[in-house]
């Protein structure tokens, strides 16, 4: 792999959680990696399956969603329901021959800035480990 | 959709100082924005949330004829207010703005790569004018706010904030799952630091709540289910069943003149005896009890766990009829504008230091529990004495930090803040009582921080209470003489210590109350990680949650002492009352639409909408999805899974996050 190589990370994250522990971890100021862009939603229940394959699609090496801990979602159970899509999700990136360890789930709370700053750390590391999709090769 | 017209974003990169600017090249930001598609205007400024930041999006908006707005600054759960007033003052609708978020998630947490971090900052505005170019107007809903708001606690905290609500005028449920309000003050005997006597100070306020015609009092019931939102929260209660029928209930079964009026019959014949809570179980109780004789409401409980219902009190109460053994629970639904929560705290279970001996040893106790056997209403009338022979003690240790500040996995890494101040107390207690008694402080720091409280730590030291500075390692039992051996380190001297004595007094660390977590998640209220409920912001706003309507008071949200729990009731109650008064509150209008046309009627949608704000309707002939804009919250749970791409969740639209994933995946060239 090419040393220069840096990933392209999709990072869809509720509102209420963990946009507000990736904030903290700002306010915090614990550092990690840049490689990882966030899209805001209100909840991870919003998350509909095709955005993640619309992301692998356009070339994306990992994706993470991230939400509340069950019990703590601000809308109930949207959280559940977006865990349920991720073994759909995981499911279909091995049928077309992609690992599944490049799309991640993970809950971080409000209060839990240290654990978005690891949890960000390790899936830059995961993605960099696996290399860059290889969906990238059907490129234009 | 409906924007024809052609989208036309003004950028606005924020310097903050150097909190951005320090690890992002602004200019190149800037400059980078102004060749985005649709960007018409890039400026840059050194706080865009200032009046003068604020006026330049303002002006923009007017100048270059802008149809939405992007601000690369902070948080938007910290500025996206501010700015979509901005671009509310230039003339556009203020749901036509959007944030990038270069300072919490860009600049703060890349500080060491400069290049890294600006490459970022140029993806999150590509992503932000990427939505922005796809922004609608959108019209906040305005609902009415039910003139009533709801107290989940009745401790000092609780008590407050009722009062205060009741005095501004509004009806005010007051919930208690104890048969009793007071809470854990009212186990107090002084405090400190001005000695006063602690329920002296506060069964006045315990009667005021008992009287205040605007305060419904709901003792020994519990919160079962909260529906709706910030102004139309409607809460189900549960009633226990408690056994005894207030005046007003028995008068409404048509007993005239009956009901409970705390005579206190029944207990002189009930048969069971029981550890009595309030008292740690130090003292005993029958089976139908009140806590203490200052109770409010001055009405009896019939304890059914341990009940054998013989039936004597019921003869014993005799024309009153106010006790009923066959009573069930009820549940009882009322409607409220705002509710605050305020359920307090329980001892960290201590005895899971084992080193300590608490449980084991019989002359080890809690702080809560040394309260109480030198209370005067307490078990003892106030005579402190050894739990294992009743001699008075002479020689007392106490150990401060126990359990707390603990990193060791088994206590609790936070300070619980009033130990080290009540300790103090308790040595004074103690050598204003007992003739020759010596206490022994064993502590790791003494942290007297409030007014008067340092004055209070000299004091003590005049008095001649010993401070010990080291953490106590074990505490071991004499088997003969109920002694107890305090071993440690004296880090001053540099030694260690064995240190005998009669009594060792642990102030225990606090942890959030048994069934808070219920009530928390119930009002949909996050918590930190230690467990205590989560305020909105830790220097801001410090009574919110991030559920609109619903706030915090006291130590259910953190450890603090009685002033800093009253003066946050009050803050809760002002911040309460504020949405009530107004009489009005505006609902963001993230709001499901179906698009009926895509609409194929399998309604997946409704059995996975929380709040049953959707459902199928019959229209031309065939079934399509129906929105009940009022119980939407705005999740999106439902558009994330139509399978026909129905549903529209207004302001995260399918294509302006489709939008926002190619423009920072294909470059924004879609």
């Amino acid at each position: 792999m090419a040393e220069e190589w840096n990933p392209k990370i999709i990072a869809i994250i509720c509102n209420w959680c963990s946009y507000a522990g990736a904030d903290l971890a700002g306010g915090a100021r614990m550092q990690y990696p840049p490689d990882i862009r966030a899209i805001r939603v209100m909840c991870t229940g919003r998350i509909d399956p095709l955005f993640i394959m619309k992301a692998f699609q356009d070339g994306a090496d990992g994706v993470l969603i991230s939400g509340c801990h069950f019990g703590d979602c601000h809308y109930l159970e949207g959280n559940y329901k977006a865990a349920k899509r991720m073994f759909l999700v995981k499911n279909i990136l091995k049928n077309i021959g992609l690992d599944d360890k490049r799309i991640r789930m993970t809950f971080v709370s409000a209060s839990e800035g240290a654990k978005w700053a690891g949890v960000v750390e390790d899936v830059i590391k995961t993605v960099k480990e696996l290399g860059p999709s290889p969906l990238k090769q059907f490129e234009k | 959709m409906a924007e024809k017209k052609e989208a036309r974003i003004g950028v606005f990169v924020c310097h903050c100082g150097t909190n951005i600017a320090g690890s992002i090249d602004v200019e190149a930001v800037k400059e980078y924005a102004k060749t985005l598609p649709n960007v018409v205007h890039a400026d840059d400024y050194q706080y865009v949330c200032s009046t003068p930041g604020q006026t330049m999006i303002a002006d923009a908006i007017k100048e270059h004829n802008l149809t939405g707005t992007v601000v690369a600054a902070c948080s938007p759960r910290l500025h996206e207010p501010t700015f979509r007033m901005a671009t509310k003052v230039g003339g556009l609708n203020p749901f036509r703005f959007e944030m990038a978020n270069i300072r919490e998630q860009n600049s703060w947490v890349h500080m060491h790569d400069r290049e890294g971090a600006t490459e970022k900052a140029k993806d999150s505005v590509r992503i932000a004018v990427a939505k922005a170019s796809l922004l609608e107007d959108l019209i906040p809903k305005s609902v009415p706010v039910e003139k009533a708001a709801m107290v989940v606690g009745a401790g000092v905290a609780g008590m407050q904030a009722a009062l205060d609500l009741a005095n501004a005028g509004i009806k005010t449920y007051l919930i208690e799952r104890s048969p009793t309000i007071g809470g854990r003050m009212s186990q107090l005997d002084k405090t400190f630091p001005t000695l006063d006597c602690s329920q002296c100070i506060l069964t006045p306020k315990m009667v005021d709540v008992g009287r205040n015609t605007n305060i419904e009092l709901m003792t020994y019931t519990e919160v079962e289910e909260v529906e709706g939102y910030i102004g139309n929260f409607e809460i189900t209660l549960r009633k226990k069943a408690r056994g005894v029928l207030s005046p007003d209930e028995a008068e409404a079964k048509g007993i005239v003149g009956g009901g409970c009026n705390g005579c206190g019959d029944c207990v002189d014949v009930c048969p069971v005896i029981k550890g009595n809570e309030f008292e740690f179980e130090m003292a005993p109780r029958k089976a139908v009890y009140i806590y203490h004789p200052q109770v409010v409401p001055n009405l009896y409980t019939v304890d059914f766990n341990t009940c054998i219902k013989c039936g004597l009190c019921v003869e014993a109460c005799g024309d009153k009829k106010a006790i009923d053994l066959e009573m069930v629970d009820e549940f009882v639904k009322v409607k409220v504008g705002t509710a605050i929560l305020a359920t307090g705290y329980d001892l960290f279970p201590i005895e899971n230091k084992t080193e300590w001996g608490y449980k084991k040893y019989e002359n080890v106790i809690t702080g809560l529990e040394f309260e109480r056997l030198i209370c005067a209403s307490g078990p003892t009338g106030g005579h402190l004495i050894r739990p294992s022979d009743g001699e008075t003690p002479k020689k007392v240790a106490f150990v401060l930090c126990a359990g707390s500040r603990d990193n060791t996995g088994v206590g609790k890494p936070y300070c619980s803040r009033f130990c080290c101040m009540y300790s103090l107390k308790h040595a004074h207690q103690i050598i204003e009582k007992i003739p020759g008694a010596q206490p022994y402080i064993l502590y790791m720091d003494i942290r007297s921080f409030g007014k008067m409280y340092e004055e209070f730590y000299y004091r003590i030291q005049d008095e001649g209470a010993k401070f010990i500075r080291g953490r106590v390692a074990n505490i071991l039992e004499d088997a003969t003489t109920k002694n107890l051996h305090v071993f440690a380190e004296d880090t001053l001297l540099q030694r260690p210590i064995d240190l005998e004595v009669d009594l060792v007094v642990l102030a225990s660390a606090v942890q959030p109350t048994a069934g808070a977590d219920t009530v928390r998640k119930l009002f949909g209220v996050s918590c930190s990680q230690d467990g205590w409920m989560l305020e909105a912001h830790p220097k801001l706003n410090p009574c919110g949650t991030t559920t609109a309507g619903v706030f915090l008071a006291g130590v259910c949200q953190g450890p603090k002492d009685i002033p800093d729990t009253v003066a946050q009731a009050e803050g809760a109650a002002s911040a309460a009352s504020i949405p009530i008064h107004r009489g009005e509150v505006e609902l963001e209008p993230y709001f499901a639409q179906c698009v009926e046309e895509k609409c194929a009627g399998c309604g997946m949608c409704v059995n996975l909408c929380p709040y049953s704000a959707l459902a199928l309707v019959e229209k031309e002939g065939r079934q399509v999805m129906q929105v009940t804009e009022a119980k939407c919250k705005g999740c999106g749970t439902c558009g994330g899974f139509c399978p026909g791409g129905a549903i529209r969740m207004q302001h995260f639209t399918t294509p302006q996050i489709v939008a926002q994933i190619d423009a920072f995946l294909l470059g924004g060239e879609q």
